[in-house]
């Protein structure tokens, strides 16, 4: 019986892709190995190699066929001494278009608690739920648009005004960003601007740090911010606190950016959220964006900044569609969170992907009677207290939504800030929903026991309602 | 332990000790500069200039009016003095660790906001927010005053990438002691620098002692001036005990950078008088060391005698020194007497937009 060759998945949260070529054709054999095809993602084009002998029976799926999803059947291969065409005559039962079987041979998507996050992103997006930022003047138009081509599309923007404006990083430019975030960059600016740094995190982010005391506009992106760690000293101690050690006189205008926070199954040491730890330092602006509209407009403000910025982005999120507006120079304030649905029952408070957390949950409120506000905080550092004191004033209830650990978080700033100005305010206790506080695990149940989830945010949130 | 030198040419030799001969271009051996008497009584001038200051600051640590850490220069004057000298002030850039004072006095920066920024007060140069650790002019394009060890290392190699982004034509000096050489950044430092032909010169300020530890019990390799050489970055050992030694080595180093050969190391053997900071009593040394020293290799006492054999008088030597005492008791007026910053400035510079 004919071999059903299936669309792998390349990534742990690939759901579908594109079958950009085929490199064999219908009678060619092949052996274990051979690259049979060509499958991109948003992220990257990646091979497809041949695991069984035998030979091409049938190209099921023709090339150039886009949004192939993962485990549908895209030829089918002959054994050996199996007769092609009657393999072809007499094909296997179609694969089941839902839930690939999970067997050995067949490719299924990798169990990850990050695919409900995706999820629930791409669902409260789907559902509208994301109100329209009143930055965006009115008659807008809007464009669908990857969080990770809002980032690019920010930073090419941004290169292109202003010569002082570089990126440096680790396979930012011949291999077009380990995520892909400065695809296409290197050709437009060339190696003077775009530069490929060894694996030195401690040593460029001070080599960043000294060309913008000299007066550049440096943009180091850290392959993961877990990395960013060793070179945690020149983010703190050489760029947040030069303004103010030399009386005003030297500044550091630079943006570290990168993924930060849970990506999918990649264990404790690659799977940790920032934010809190950036955000209690004085001299630096923290930035967390949401959605592929804030992380454009933001990163170009972060760029102009004259102070040293600190932009967290989400892998999970890079590969998310957004309606971003189309409009030559979209730059939004820092320091200012966004309703990103309003409500008047309770208020969702969150950032990063949390934000598609809490706006499913209100999607999932609003089917029990309760409608929820969420506040997006976008700036984590200066912190937009007022516009969640302005809503908790309406509300009187108020849940935090955090990726990340509980313990002094940003859940737990805003529960302060909360008693310490909006007590009076208050009609049930400050609840915070975030990860768990354990490191967080690789095996698949754990990792989904650990990451927040949109059940807990409508289990706190009718909580604070007394429901 | 610790290892006294006891000839005035403080250094050894490379030569006695020779690298790998290599088919590498390496820079001309450094020749001893030849300066005018003008030149040399220039440089007298900023060597007495320092250490008298530093020894002004020592007293008023004593009296409680400097707070914190206080690092001092006195004995290593001839490096800060000797290297400065020959940088081009429009377009090179200087960068250093916590031993700060001197170098921003080689620059000619006035004593009395250096002072004052010592003694916590707003006419400091950083408005007293800094101390005697944090102080930048960048007007003069000397980038500070680190205080993180070996920090200033790879800052440094970012003030010589703009060098290089501008096309400016300068060349950054970054100075770092005999302890922030076992510091990894400066190895990352290193690397990117020659892997991108970085304009700077890693001016490793050897005092033989890293706080209280010999530079041989930290370091595997003690010939520091040889840590570029995996890094394909020549160095150069030189006496910094010697001003116009420090003079000569520093022109070859800068004509090496100019000409887009890349990064070059220079170590500069040299001794430090005092401890660490105020607060380190130095036991782990003898007396007998610190003054064998002065003795035979003070880099002030080597100026006096070459300018003697020039012809200069004591009258005019004294003279100089007589004028210098003023200028530091001024300076140390000034720093006691002006006011202490406003409470409101605790809130500013922190970032420099309104968000």
């Amino acid at each position: 019986m004919a071999i059903e060759l299936k669309m792998p998945a390349l990534s742990p949260t690939m759901e579908e892709g594109t079958l950009a070529k085929w490199l064999v054709k219908e009678g060619d054999e092949v052996k274990s190995g051979d690259i049979l095809a060509e499958i991109e993602t948003d992220k990257a084009t990646m091979e497809f190699e041949a695991v069984d002998e035998g030979t091409i029976a049938k190209i099921l799926v023709p090339e150039g066929t886009d949004n192939v999803k993962v485990g549908v059947a895209i030829a089918l291969l002959a054994g050996e001494g199996e007769d092609a065409s009657a393999a072809v005559a007499t094909p296997a039962p179609r694969a089941e278009e839902k839930a690939p079987v999970a067997d050995a041979t067949t490719p299924h998507q990798m169990e990850t608690g990050a695919r409900e996050l995706v999820a629930d992103v791409a669902r409260a997006e789907k559902a509208g739920a994301d109100a329209r930022d009143p930055e965006i003047p009115a008659g807008t138009e809007m464009v669908k648009m990857t969080v990770r081509e809002a980032l690019r599309d920010a930073m090419a923007e941004e290169m292109r005004a202003d010569d002082r404006v570089f990126v440096m990083g680790e396979e930012v430019a011949q291999y077009q960003g380990a995520y892909k975030v400065t695809q296409g960059l290197l050709d437009e600016f060339g190696d003077r601007r775009v530069i490929d740094t060894p694996i030195t995190e401690y040593g460029f982010a001070g080599v960043g740090t000294g060309a913008a005391m000299a007066g550049l506009r440096p943009i180091v992106e850290f392959m993961t911010f877990n990395f960013a760690m060793q070179a945690i000293d020149h983010i703190i101690n050489s760029a947040a606190k030069t303004n103010y050690m030399s009386g005003g006189q030297m500044r550091a205008p630079i943006v570290f950016r990168g993924p930060n926070g849970a990506a999918a199954r990649v264990g404790a040491q690659h799977s940790q959220n920032y934010g809190p730890w950036y955000a209690a330092v004085p001299g630096l602006i923290v930035i967390a964006p949401y959605s592929a509209a804030d992380a454009k407009g933001l990163l170009k403000a972060a760029i102009r900044s004259e102070d040293p910025v600190v932009f967290l982005e989400n892998e999970l999120l890079y590969g998310q569609s957004f309606e971003v507006p189309k409009l030559d120079d979209f730059v939004l304030p820092i320091g200012k969170a966004r309703v990103a649905r309003e409500g008047k029952d309770v208020t969702l408070v969150s950032y990063s992907i949390g934000v598609g957390v809490a706006l499913e949950a209100a999607v999932k409120l609003a089917e029990e009677g309760i409608d929820a506000e969420v506040i997006d905080l976008r700036t984590l550092r200066p912190l937009d207290t007022e516009t969640v004191l302005t809503s908790l004033a309406k509300t009187n209830r108020l849940v935090v939504v955090e990726e990340g650990w509980p313990t002094c978080s940003i859940a737990s700033e805003i529960a302060a800030v909360v008693m310490e100005k909006g007590f009076d305010d208050l009609d049930a206790p400050v609840l915070r929903v975030t990860n768990v506080d354990v490191p967080l695990p690789y095996a698949a149940n754990l990792e989904k026991l650990a990451l927040i989830k949109t059940d807990d945010v409508v289990a706190a949130a009718k909580k604070v309602c007394y429901r | 332990m610790a290892r006294p030198q006891t000839k005035s040419a403080g250094a050894t030799s490379p030569k006695a000790d020779p690298v790998p001969t290599s088919n590498r271009e390496r820079p001309a051996e450094p020749k001893r500069y030849e300066a005018s008497k003008e030149e040399l009584l220039e440089f007298y001038r900023q060597m007495t200039l320092i250490r008298r200051f530093e020894e002004r600051a020592g007293q008023l640590y004593g009296l409680g009016l400097i707070g914190g850490f206080c690092h001092l220069y006195i004995g290593q004057e001839a490096v800060a003095v000797g290297l400065q000298s020959a940088l081009d002030n429009e377009k090179d850039s200087v960068i250093t660790g916590y031993r700060d004072h001197g170098h921003m006095l080689a620059y000619g920066i006035d004593p009395k906001v250096i002072m004052a920024e010592l003694t916590g007060r707003q006419a400091g140069i950083s408005k007293g927010k800094g101390g005697s650790m944090h102080m930048f002019s960048v007007e003069h394009k000397f980038y500070g005053g680190h205080g993180i060890v070996g920090a200033q290392v790879s800052l440094g190699a970012g003030l010589a990438f703009k060098h290089k982004y501008s096309n400016d034509g300068g060349v950054c000096l970054a100075y770092f002691g005999d302890g922030a050489a076992n510091q990894g950044q400066v190895y990352e430092s290193l690397n990117m620098a020659e892997l991108w032909k970085l304009p700077i010169i890693f001016v490793i300020e050897n005092n033989g002692y890293a706080m209280g530890t010999a530079v041989n019990r930290a370091a595997s390799e003690d010939q520091l001036y040889r840590r570029g050489e995996s890094f394909r970055v020549p160095g150069m050992q030189v006496d910094g005990m010697d001003v116009l030694a420090v003079r000569g080595a520093i022109e070859e180093a800068l004509q090496w950078v100019r000409a887009g050969k890349g990064p070059i190391v220079m170590e500069l053997k040299t001794y430090r008088y005092r401890g660490h900071s105020m607060s380190d009593p130095a036991k782990y040394r003898t007396r007998e060391e610190v003054q064998t020293m002065k003795d035979t290799s003070d880099c002030i006492d080597h100026a006096v005698r070459e300018l003697e054999a020039m012809g200069v008088t004591a009258e005019e030597l004294k003279a100089i020194d007589k004028d210098i005492r003023q200028k530091v008791a001024e300076a140390a007026d000034f720093a006691e007497q002006s006011p202490e910053p406003d409470p409101a400035e605790l809130y500013t510079d922190v970032l420099v937009g309104t968000y």
